[in-house]
């Protein structure tokens, strides 16, 4: 009896010891979130509770200091993050790639000028017989049918570097409807979350649109060959993604902001994206368990994250991060 | 003692009573208050501008204006013929053996949550419009027939239980005059009831404004005054559900509470109208 007792005192004060991390934000690497934090408790027995709420929620609140850490697939720039009293590091990197539900066309099989995408997107190729596509795709039997947009109704972070992209491969998209987390778009259907927008993939034959590329490889899309930034064809695969980025210069002077569409290189892919922790400056004891966290990430977890569709951070890139904790003394 | 007791329970009631009033002003102070930011810096033009352009901080409520009320109305149009002639079977022509099993296979249904009709819409519903109506299926009209069934059992049973408050003496009456089963529902049952069928519209009504889950799947969620009904559109809940989480600028927040309010004066004028206008006038008819 008093055994038992005893034990479960000791169970009581042990789980207490155990650091709760609570963290919000981004939907893009939640899967992967999910995946490192049950690793680390197996591990450590440290639980991390992560809500997937969107990037605008993240930043939201964690400058209301309501959680550990917050995570944005949009950076903030120096001048916010000083304002907010935060620290800025990248976590993972994803990828975006254009899925398209078109029946008898199968993955990697349709090409798509990068300004090409720009102009569905803008509604002005409507047909997927346009002469426009059809001139890149001499061997496919494209259809006369009309080109379903599906895109993002919420506000979010892929959205985000999805229009960057698009604003710098057509001056029309950038002048008409620019670069945000929500935008006015000219046409096609919305869809809340990567989950929604997939759904309305999958229920509208004919259809396109952008989503994370894990959502791509779970719902079984094709996704488009795209451009280089100077026109060289690129699938849709992880190797282009590695190669995108490693052209990544990144600086912890000014928190890593950095946008990592369009990268230079012959096999870079065009819209990939690092996605960022947010932390408090004033909160170090709490840091340190975050740090921690992520830490045992980079050190553990890139095996689980290539599987779920995402790219490790570069090795030199990691050793910056950690650089960057240590120079502020979260590590 | 007793005085005292009477005296309290006179108190908590009417603490009680105020408090919903209480609740109304509160409400109205706190969507007045967040939208004002956006009510300054649009004015009333907010109301009839259709851009909605979170990134450049251009917001305009007209389509989910729109939205909001032809979805309802289309929704209306469908389920009120549908919801009297089922309360008028049911109350009146059905033989026992079938009334009782449909009446509450009609209760079963009013109670399922909404969302369920939003994804029977998105999954069942907008492939087989799109099959009679091309484009994606997804739009006002699908939107509308969602609704209209969400709300149907609600009306038809609202209007089958006030049919049944007709006193037989009333129908028998007619009947006994050789009114045909036609002229005692049109003369006799339907003037009787009229207020509870206005009654279950209204209600019907309000649930079908305000609906956000049932429509969010199928509207198709664009900001843009369609050219047809069978286009993707949006709504002002739908609006509110897909975008306050990211709605990260001050503008666009308080532009969402402006759509919000826009959204309680349409279902207060909707009710204040019905109460006051129609009502009073069926009163006075009668006596």
């Amino acid at each position: 009896m008093l055994k038992k007792t005893v034990a479960a005192l000791a169970a009581g004060v042990m789980a207490a010891a155990a650091a709760n991390i609570s963290g919000a934000g981004a939907s893009f690497p939640a899967p992967v979130y999910f995946d490192w934090a049950y690793l680390y408790q197996k591990e450590t027995g440290n639980r991390v509770n992560y809500q997937s709420i969107g990037s605008g929620g993240g930043i939201k609140q964690i400058s209301a200091r309501t959680v550990d850490f917050g995570a944005s697939d949009k950076p903030l720039k120096k001048r916010k993050l000083d304002k907010k009293r935060l620290y800025q590091f990248p976590a993972v990197i994803g990828s975006i790639v254009a899925a398209y539900n078109i029946p008898g066309i199968k993955d990697g099989e349709l090409k798509l000028e990068n300004s090409d995408l720009a102009d569905i997107f803008l509604g002005k190729i409507r047909y997927w017989d346009d002469k426009r596509i059809a001139e890149d795709n001499p061997g496919l039997k494209l259809p006369h049918k009309e080109i379903v947009v599906c895109r993002r109704a919420d506000g979010s972070g892929t959205t985000f570097n999805f229009s960057y992209f698009l604003s710098h491969v057509s001056s029309e998209w950038a002048d008409s409807v620019g670069i945000g987390k929500a935008l006015d778009w000219p046409t096609g259907l919305g869809g809340k979350g990567n989950e929604g927008v997939s759904s309305l993939i999958t229920q509208n034959p004919y259809s396109i649109g952008y989503v994370e590329y894990a959502y791509k490889v779970k719902n079984g899309f094709g996704a488009a060959v795209l451009q280089t930034k100077s026109g060289k064809w690129v699938e849709a695969k992880e190797e282009n993604f590695k190669a995108a980025a490693k052209y990544a210069k990144w600086s912890p002077e000014n928190h890593f902001h950095q946008i990592l569409a369009l990268q230079p290189g012959d096999e870079s892919y065009p819209i990939v994206a690092a996605t960022f922790i947010l932390l408090p400056r004033e909160n170090s004891e709490m840091n340190k368990e975050v740090v921690r966290f992520f830490d045992f990430a980079f050190k553990k977890g890139d095996e689980d994250a290539r599987k779920l569709g995402y790219i490790p951070l570069p090795a030199e890139t990691k050793e910056m991060v950690r650089r960057y904790w240590m120079e502020h003394g979260i590590y | 003692m007793n005085r005292a007791i009477d005296l309290i329970f006179h108190n908590t009631t009417r603490f009680f009573a105020i408090s919903v009033l209480i609740v109304l002003v509160a409400l109205f102070a706190v969507l007045f208050n967040e939208a004002k930011p956006a009510m300054d810096a649009f004015g009333l033009d907010f109301v009839v501008n259709s851009k909605w352009a979170p990134n450049m901080e251009i917001f305009g409520g007209f389509p989910a204006i729109y939205g909001s009320i032809v979805s309802t109305l289309i929704a209306m149009l469908i389920a009120t013929p549908i919801a009297i002639g089922i309360a008028i079977f049911l109350s009146e022509l059905a033989p026992p053996w079938l009334a009782v099993p449909v009446g509450m296979a009609i209760e079963l249904l009013a109670a399922i949550p909404s969302i369920i009709y939003g994804m029977w819409g998105l999954f069942y519903l907008a492939p087989i419009l799109r099959d009679i109506w091309g484009g994606n299926g997804l739009g006002l009209m699908t939107a509308g027939i969602v609704l209209s069934i969400m709300i149907l059992p609600f009306m038809a049973a609202i209007t089958r239980d006030a049919m049944k408050t007709t006193p037989d003496i009333l129908k028998e009456s007619a009947y006994g005059m050789g009114a045909t089963r036609w002229e005692v529902l049109k003369d006799v049952v339907i003037p009787y009831v009229k207020s509870g069928i206005i009654g279950s519209i209204i209600l019907a009504l309000g649930r079908a404004v305000g609906e956000t889950m049932a429509v969010t799947f199928v509207m198709g969620n664009a900001h843009k005054v369609p050219d047809s009904i069978f286009k993707p559109a949006t709504s002002i809940p739908v609006t509110l559900a897909n975008e306050f989480t990211e709605a990260d600028t001050d503008l666009y927040y308080s532009s969402l509470f402006y759509l919000a309010l826009i959204l309680l004066l349409i279902s207060f004028t909707v009710i204040a109208t019905a109460k006051f206008w129609f009502l009073r006038n069926l009163r006075e008819r009668r006596i």
